[in-house]
This record gives C-alpha cells, sequence and structure tokens, in this order.
C-alpha cells in the first residue's frame, strides 16, 4: 500500500467517522446525565430525512440542517418527557422511537416525493460542499505533509470540522465548567444534586436536548454530505455502533474520538478492499461489510475490560423520603 | 432571651390517610443541641423532610431566628442556612471531597475559580472545627466516617446555621461515632445549632441539652436532657413502659452443637471474605460476632446458613456438612436443623409483594404438614399455621392474607423469626434481628432469642449494633477482615476494648 493509498483509507476513515462521533457525542451527553438513549438510530434516521427533504425543496443545505436538528430534537424530548418527566423505562421508549422513526420516514418520503421511499437526489447549494482549508492547493507539492494536508485534513464539509470540534468543547463543558460537573454528578448520584439544591429534571432534559442536537446534525450530515439525499435505513446500525463506541470510550470524549475512529476504519477498509486475497484463500465482501458490527458485538461482550457506565444510569430519579 | 435558631409551630403532614406529623411544635435555642427521639416511623424523618424542603407542610410555621421563612424547596433550605446530613450520604462516589463540596454552591459558570476558593474555605473550616480530610481525595476512597465529614463541611460551607443529623451513627464503629461527638460538640462551642435524630438513648443521654420524643406523628415531650433518665425516653417513645435491660438468666451450656474449622470464603470477584474463621458453639448458648459491617460476618451467616459455597470444615453435632455443591443450600442446612433469619430480610428474608401466609411457607414448603396431596398444597392448612404463628409473636395486624410490604420493619422481622424458631433449629443463626425495628418490637425479639437459648438450642447472633451483642450474649467474638480478633466474655469486657478489636487494633492472637 503506497503513501497515497494510505491517505485515501484515512481520508475515508474520517468521513464515515464523523456521523459515529457525532452520535457518539450525542449518547456520552444523555448517558453522562443518566439517561440510556438507545434511539440515537431512530434520531440520527429521522434527522436525515428531514434535513433531506427540506434542503430539497428550498434548496439551502443549511435549512435543512435546522430541519434536521428541530425533528432530532423533537424525538429527544419525547424520550425526555417519557423518562425524565414520566419516569418510563428508557430501553423501551428508545426502542420506540427507533421503530417509529424507521416507519414514518419511509411513509412520509412515499407520500411527499413518490420515489420508492427515498428523497430526489440532491444537487448544488442543497448539500454540504468540501471546504478546501488555505494554502491546501499551494502545499500539495510538499513532499509527505502537502499531500497530507491536501488530501486527508483539507477537503472536508464543515460539519466534519465542527464534529471534530465538538470532542474538546464536550471534554471543556464536561470537566471545566460548572454545567459539566452538575451533569456529570446528577448521572452518578442524583439525590446529591437534589439536596444540592438542583434541578435534577432541568439538568436531564439539557442532556437529553444537547444529545438530540448533535443527532441532528450526524443525520444531517449522512444526507445532505456524505450522501446526496436519504435513502430507506440510511443509518445503517450507526446508533448501535455509537453506543457500542460509548461503551469502549468509557464514556469519556477524547476516547469516544478514538474509538469511533476505529470503527470508521473499519467501514473504510471494507469499502475499499472488498476481496481481500490472502494466499488463494479469497475473504468474501460480506465479511468485510461485517466486520464493525463483528466488532461491536465483541465490545458489548465486554473484551474491553472493565467500563463502568454511569451509577445512576437508566434509573428515574424518584425522591426518596 | 433570643430568638429560638429554629422554631416550628404547629406542623401537619398527612400522606392519604397517613397522619405523618401531628401539630407539630418545637423551639430549638442557638448553640445547642437537641435531640429528636424516636421509633421507626414515628415521623422523624417527615419532619426534616419538610424542614429541608423535601415535602410540603399542610398546615404550620416554621421561623428561624425569630422570622417566618418558606421552606418550599431545599434550595431555600439552603438559604435560610439549614444543612442537613442524612443518613445515606448524598455524595458522588467517584468525585473528588472538593467537587462534592462545590456541586450546586459553585460561584460561577467555570469550576477553577469555585474550585480554588473551596480549598481555601476548606483550609480555615478543618482548623476551625478540627475536620481533617483530603480534599484531593475520592470518595469511596474515604472510610464512611470521613465520608460524613465530608457531608459536615458540605453544609458548612454553605454557611449552615443550622445542621440536623438523621441516624448519623448507624454506619460508624464506636471511635469514629467518638469522633463525631467531639466535632458536634466543637460546633456547638462556636455557637451552631444541632438537631440530632437517633433511636438511640445512649446518644442522646451523651450529647443532647435539650430532647423532643416522636409518638404517632405527634411530639409527646419536650424536655431537659439533665432532667430524664433513659427510661423515661424509652416508655414516652413507645407508651409503655420498656425493659432497656435483657433479662437472662446465666447460660448452661452443654455438648458442642456447631464446629467451625478454618472456614474460608472467596467472593466472585475473587476477593476473600473469610481467611480462616474457626469457633464453636454449645447448646444453650448464644455466640455473639461483634464486627463493623463488612469485615466477614454477613458471609459467615450466609456460608452457614448454605446461601454461598466457602472452603473448610462444619459440622453440626458432630457429623460433617457440605460446604458446596450438592447439599450446600438453603433447604439442606434446614432440614438438618439449621434455620437463618438473614440480615437483610426484604431481601433475602421475604418476598415483599407475597402474602404473609406465602412467605411463611419458604424453606419448609416442604413440610409434610402443607400437602394437600402429590400434587397440591394445603393452603388452608398454611394458613391457619400461619395465624397461630402470627398470633404467638404478637405480629400486627394478625392477618394471614397481607402482603409483606406492607407490615412495618418490626413486624415483617417477627414473621421471620417465627418462621425460622417455630421449626425448633439444632442452631440459629440471626443476622441484625433488630435492624429498622422499633424498641417494642427489639424486647419481643430479644426475648424470643433468649426462650430459644434457654430450650437449649444454640445461637450465632451477628449484629452491628454493639448494644445488643453486649446484652444477648454468652460469648463474643470480634471479626475485623474476615478474620476472629479475639473473644470476650460479656461481663469481662467493655465496649472500648471491643471497639478496638473492631478496627483491627489489638489482637490477641485468637485466630491469625
Amino acid at each position: 500500500m503506497d503513501y497515497l493509498t494510505l491517505l485515501q483509507v484515512l481520508d475515508s476513515t474520517v468521513r464515515l467517522a464523523t456521523p459515529l462521533l457525532l452520535a457518539c457525542l450525542a449518547g456520552l451527553f444523555s448517558e453522562r446525565a443518566g439517561i440510556f438513549d438507545i434511539g440515537l438510530e431512530g434520531k440520527m434516521l429521522l434527522a436525515a430525512f428531514f434535513s433531506a427533504a427540506v434542503a430539497y425543496v428550498t434548496g439551502s443545505v443549511w435549512l435543512g440542517l435546522l430541519a434536521g436538528i428541530a425533528s432530532s430534537m423533537v424525538l429527544a424530548g419525547l424520550h425526555g418527557l417519557a423518562s425524565i418527566t414520566f419516569r418510563g423505562n428508557q430501553l423501551i421508549s428508545g426502542v420506540a422511537i427507533n421503530f417509529l422513526a424507521a416507519g414514518m420516514t419511509v411513509l412520509i418520503a412515499q407520500d411527499w416525493f413518490k420515489q420508492g421511499g427515498r428523497t430526489p437526489s440532491l444537487i448544488g447549494g442543497a448539500r454540504f460542499e468540501p471546504i478546501t482549508l488555505p494554502l491546501a492547493e499551494t502545499l500539495q507539492p510538499v513532499p509527505v505533509i502537502g499531500p497530507l494536508y491536501h488530501d486527508l485534513i483539507s477537503g472536508h464539509t464543515v460539519l466534519v470540522y465542527i464534529a471534530f470540534l465538538c470532542v474538546p468543547a464536550t471534554w471543556w463543558l464536561l470537566y471545566r465548567t460548572r454545567f459539566g460537573l452538575r451533569l456529570r454528578a446528577v448521572g452518578e448520584n442524583p439525590a446529591a444534586v437534589d439536596t444540592a439544591g438542583v434541578s435534577v429534571v432541568g439538568l436531564r432534559y439539557a442532556a437529553v436536548a444537547i444529545c438530540g442536537i448533535l443527532c441532528g446534525i450526524a443525520g444531517a450530515y449522512l444526507a445532505t454530505a456524505l450522501q446526496a439525499g436519504f435513502v430507506k435505513d440510511m443509518t445503517a446500525g450507526r446508533g448501535y455502533i455509537a453506543l457500542a463506541a460509548l461503551i469502549f470510550a468509557k464514556w469519556r470524549p477524547w476516547y469516544a474520538l478514538s474509538a469511533t475512529l476505529l470503527f470508521g476504519l473499519l467501514q473504510a477498509v471494507a469499502l475499499r478492499y472488498q476481496n481481500i486475497d490472502l494466499g488463494g484463500v479469497v475473504i468474501p465482501v460480506q465479511v468485510m461489510d461485517a466486520l464493525p458490527y463483528i466488532l461491536t458485538v465483541v465490545i458489548l461482550a465486554g473484551f474491553v475490560g472493565k467500563a463502568i457506565p454511569p451509577r445512576a444510569g437508566g434509573e428515574p430519579y424518584v425522591k426518596e423520603r | 432571651m433570643t430568638a429560638p435558631a429554629l422554631e416550628l409551630k404547629g406542623i401537619s403532614k398527612a400522606f392519604g390517610p397517613v397522619q405523618a406529623n401531628k401539630d407539630i411544635s418545637i423551639a430549638v435555642q442557638p448553640g445547642t443541641i437537641h435531640g429528636i427521639i424516636g421509633e421507626n416511623g414515628a415521623g422523624k424523618s417527615t419532619l426534616m423532610s419538610i424542614l429541608y424542603g423535601f415535602y410540603k407542610a399542610d398546615a404550620g410555621e416554621i421561623f428561624i431566628k425569630g422570622e417566618k421563612t418558606a421552606i418550599p424547596d431545599s434550595q431555600a433550605a439552603i438559604a435560610a442556612g439549614i444543612g442537613m446530613v442524612f443518613q445515606h450520604f448524598k455524595l458522588v462516589e467517584n468525585f473528588t471531597v472538593l467537587e462534592n463540596i462545590i456541586l450546586g454552591a459553585e460561584d460561577g459558570r467555570l469550576l477553577r475559580p469555585s474550585l480554588s476558593k473551596a480549598r481555601k474555605v476548606l483550609r480555615q473550616l478543618e482548623q476551625e472545627y478540627e475536620l481533617h480530610v483530603d480534599p484531593d481525595e475520592i470518595i469511596e476512597n474515604l472510610s464512611v466516617g470521613h465520608q460524613q465529614r465530608v457531608e459536615i463541611l458540605k453544609a458548612l460551607y454553605r454557611q449552615a446555621d443550622i445542621l440536623i443529623l438523621d441516624e448519623p451513627t448507624g454506619v460508624l464503629t464506636p471511635a469514629e461515632a467518638d469522633q463525631l461527638f467531639r466535632i458536634l460538640d466543637r460546633l456547638r462551642e462556636e455557637g451552631k445549632t444541632i438537631i440530632l435524630i437517633t433511636h438511640k438513648l445512649r446518644e442522646i443521654m451523651e450529647i443532647t441539652n435539650t430532647v423532643s420524643v416522636m409518638r404517632r406523628g405527634q411530639m409527646t415531650a419536650t424536655v431537659k436532657t439533665a432532667d430524664t433518665t433513659p427510661e423515661q425516653l424509652a416508655e414516652l417513645m413507645v407508651g409503655r413502659k420498656v425493659l432497656l435491660q435483657v433479662e437472662k438468666a446465666p447460660a448452661q451450656p452443654g455438648k458442642t452443637v456447631l464446629e467451625v474449622e478454618n472456614l474460608k470464603v472467596t467472593d466472585a470477584k475473587g476477593v476473600a471474605r473469610l481467611k480462616g474463621v474457626s469457633l464453636d458453639i454449645r447448646a444453650g448458648e448464644i455466640l455473639g460476632i461483634a464486627g463493623v459491617a463488612g469485615n466477614g460476618q454477613s458471609e459467615l451467616l450466609e456460608v452457614l446458613g448454605g446461601m454461598i459455597p466457602g472452603d473448610g470444615v462444619i459440622r453440626l453435632n458432630g457429623a460433617e456438612i457440605p460446604l458446596s455443591g450438592q447439599g450446600a443450600n438453603g433447604k439442606a442446612r434446614r432440614d438438618i436443623g439449621i434455620a437463618h433469619v438473614p440480615e437483610d430480610r426484604q431481601r433475602d428474608g421475604l418476598i415483599m409483594d407475597f402474602h404473609a401466609w406465602e412467605n411463611v411457607a419458604f424453606g419448609y414448603h416442604h413440610d409434610p404438614a402443607y400437602q394437600k396431596n402429590a400434587l397440591f398444597m394445603d393452603n388452608a392448612a398454611l394458613r391457619e399455621d400461619t395465624a397461630r404463628k402470627m398470633e404467638k409473636f404478637d405480629v400486627r395486624p394478625p392477618d394471614p392474607w397481607l402482603a409483606a410490604k406492607n407490615f412495618s420493619g418490626g413486624n415483617q422481622q417477627k414473621v421471620v423469626v417465627a418462621r425460622e424458631i417455630e421449626r425448633n433449629p439444632d442452631l440459629l443463626l440471626v443476622g441484625q434481628p433488630t435492624r429498622g425495628v422499633d424498641i417494642g418490637a427489639i424486647e419481643f425479639i430479644h426475648k424470643q432469642i433468649i426462650a430459644l437459648r434457654d430450650q437449649g438450642k444454640a445461637i450465632l447472633l451477628v449484629s452491628v449494633e454493639l448494644d445488643e451483642i453486649m446484652s444477648l450474649s454468652d460469648r463474643i467474638a470480634v471479626m475485623f477482615d474476615g478474620q476472629i480478633m479475639g473473644e470476650r466474655l460479656p461481663d469481662q469486657t467493655n465496649a472500648q476494648e471491643l471497639g478496638l478489636l473492631m478496627a483491627g487494633m489489638a489482637n490477641d492472637g485468637g485466630a491469625a
């Protein structure tokens, strides 16, 4: 494998890791506050559809992004209502959201666009275009660094950069601000937050809202940046992979970056090398495609050492007498 | 006279038909320690929850330093200068001391300035009140006594003038409790007002200036501590005369019933919980196991009761009993005459949603007397048997159809004790017989245990209440870190000596 091929694989890794990273950070905010969210998948899917639909109709990808975020936040609000206000089971609420999104997107898409449950292809201003960073063209001839800068670092859509900037931002918010301290505390011991005179419900809704925003960006990225339009079930289990990455990352932002990059790399390799010939034995494409999912199962089976989830995770908070 | 630091006038609170607090009025003078004593369910916790803004009172007024104050939520309570140290600490276990202290009392949006300010204030408080805690230590690495200090520091950091402590010594060793009382004394000297909620008469007599007694939601009396006696307080709490001292004749030990040699238990995480325990109990004798919770007493009970496997040798009446595999389970143990009143009755002793009569069958449901034929159980006979046991053990209400969860703690415990004792076992294992049980029921349960001993049965008693161990036991063994630190006779030892053994400080070579 030469240097340029390596760069291409890594470039593709970054593109594929972006939605995982956004969803993973979304889950991080929610779960750190003690709300398990298996509905990342559904929120992304709904956001993907509405961003593509609105971008197609208005011709503005930014309006599409806003619509995606708004639709994702509606589902997040639903999850919050079920699991915070009504103290329901968070897993069931999440599963319901996934089913709702899977069915609703196709139904509405068919009704609006009559193209078999997809949106028309997005062109021009209805899609996020790659950004060429300053000096990328000038530096390209410089050996090693030039191609690295030009091919790998430059040339992504704005959402990719936003996603990667979210990592230090999340870290800073969690560990350096009052909000972060309270958010982490409410996922560990809500009673401590409550007796300190801070609203448990308010904090948890804030976390769920942030989760909705990030899932919305992730969904919009899938439909308007990575691909050009919405197709049925286009999230393809990314929400679940993001959850696995979250466990792998032990609910920490920088680890989340590494974990999602690893999953992104596996997807990139699977895309690039459809059939690998290992001394006469050909590994079929299905095996390669299945790799990220196999890794998910391995991680969830607990082969990554001890990952301690937030202690109050999944438990509705009931004030004790 | 200055205005009281805290005054309650006519506080009432009902939960549905249950009147938890009825027309409660007290006045607490500044710079004093005021005790509130009462049985479980007397309404102490409800009253404190009202003071801390968890519940809204149906009627009544709260005055702080003479000013009428509304306390709609915890924020308002904190602002009014009330600090609360809960029985179960409200700390984030994987945060540092400092982070726990500033949580909810941060100075701005960014943490760094708050943390450095808190560090300074903490140093001052430390000097002022001799409350030493490492600000950068993670809570879960601290001992329970130190975690409690963090709770006190949290309240002081929020500039609390009135400190409420709810059953603060329940989780402490005797030495830690003494330290806590020294801290409270110091706080009183500095002019803080302290409200101490407890059901332990000894603590009330030791440290309070005044004491209020609660019974069934009402404040039955408020007296100066110096003018009262434990007997009088107990009577006010229960509403009748109570024997505080257990009456028992000297033991008449017979042949050895239980022999334990080099018993070892390792838990699922590979941690050694019992590190070679040897002991024996004779017929007609109560062996008390003292120790701070978590030093292997629970495992000792569970392995003897067949709930967990272990290594070593145990013999009942000379016959060896399997410690693992087939034959090492609760039913097999009960079949050979080992009855077990587990430490946590709600987890291991009862199914809370099941009727009393169903609970009475557990462990003995193979009893031929409960079978109608090969297929069906004779539930009517079972209910009759339950009614008889409830009658004999004064379970209130004596209704076999009531679900376990609808009995008070003391009556739940009586159901379990009745089930086990009425089988007339050769060996009774009993853990925390009176945890969460009110004084009246404590007296009754103690009497039953002594009666069983006087019938010539062997009893192994595990309790974290040193008073209980000292008054019931014929011999006392102290456990620390999975080992027996030594054995004492109750009339030849005292709480100080046992306390040292419980802390692992003195070892006379008993087992190690």
